[in-house]
């Protein structure tokens, strides 16, 4: 597995530049590599991060019609939170694998 | 790689389920990539965006020779024409959407909507079908003529559906 390094951090990630091991992820380490995508998170980004941690730790996978229903943001606010691709770019700074879902 | 696409403009021309689904998931599926994304909903396929019919679309069980039995057997035409089969087979089809996570067409829109992607109608079909604004979806972005819908399309890619 190659490896990267974000800030302070030197992770194994896989061919897609995600995390190889979900459990490596820290909160300083999801700032580092929020950094490289060009978000500065904040308490919001957290809660939808855990919230996306919790659902892959328990086997689920995620779609943006999930994250809508979360009960933590809109389907809007998710958009402007995380711009460009919310969904890959959360799962990223979440630490777990690149969602393979179409929807 | 070459070069990332910027917006695509999607064309939805057909009123079955299986076409609209097409559109919607290009659609939602270019927003979830960061794609802009404009959708232009003509002649049947104005259902999608009808209010009173969005929500129960069908699928053609007569002239669709890849429709197939549960099983995998062939669904013969004549079994199609019979009254009811087509919408017991729709509701078929929208259960198995529903068991993928898949939403209904009303929530697809509005995911789309929500997600910053547009969603117009052509402005002759709806002249054509007699339809009045406030038998469209609500948050419909406006009503285009071919003209205005290529004016927003430059330097989009094109699907029709």
């Amino acid at each position: 597995m190659p490896e990267k390094t974000f800030g302070n951090f030197t992770v194994e990630v896989d061919k897609s530049g995600y995390l190889a091991d979900m459990d490596d992820w820290n909160e300083e380490l999801a700032k580092e590599i929020a950094k490289e995508v060009g978000i500065a998170l904040t308490d919001k980004h957290f809660e939808i991060i855990k919230f996306i941690r919790e659902k892959i730790k328990s086997g689920e996978s995620l779609s943006i019609r999930k994250i809508g229903k979360s009960g933590i943001v809109s389907i809007k606010e998710f958009y402007q939170l995380f711009p460009d691709g919310p969904l890959k770019k959360a799962s990223l700074i979440a630490g777990v694998p690149k969602p393979a879902g179409c929807v | 790689m070459s070069e990332k696409i910027k917006k695509v403009s999607i064309i939805c021309s057909k009123g079955t389920i299986d076409s609209v689904y097409a559109a919607l998931i290009l659609a939602n599926g270019a927003r979830m990539e960061g794609i802009e994304v404009d959708m232009f909903f003509t002649f049947f396929g104005l259902d999608a965006i009808t209010k009173k019919k969005m929500d129960k679309l069908h699928v053609a069980t007569v002239g669709n020779p890849a429709l197939s039995m549960p099983g995998g057997l062939p669904f013969p035409t004549i079994i199609g024409m019979l009254p009811g089969v087509e919408a017991a087979v729709s509701v078929m089809i929208k259960k198995e959407v529903e068991k993928l996570d898949i939403p209904s067409v009303s929530e697809f829109l509005e995911i789309i909507t929500a997600s910053g992607g547009k969603i117009f109608a052509c402005k002759l079909a709806v002249e054509m079908f007699k339809l009045k604004k406030e038998d469209l979806y609500n948050d419909l972005d406006g009503i285009l003529t071919v003209g205005e819908f290529y004016k927003r399309a430059a330097g989009s890619q094109i699907i029709f559906i």
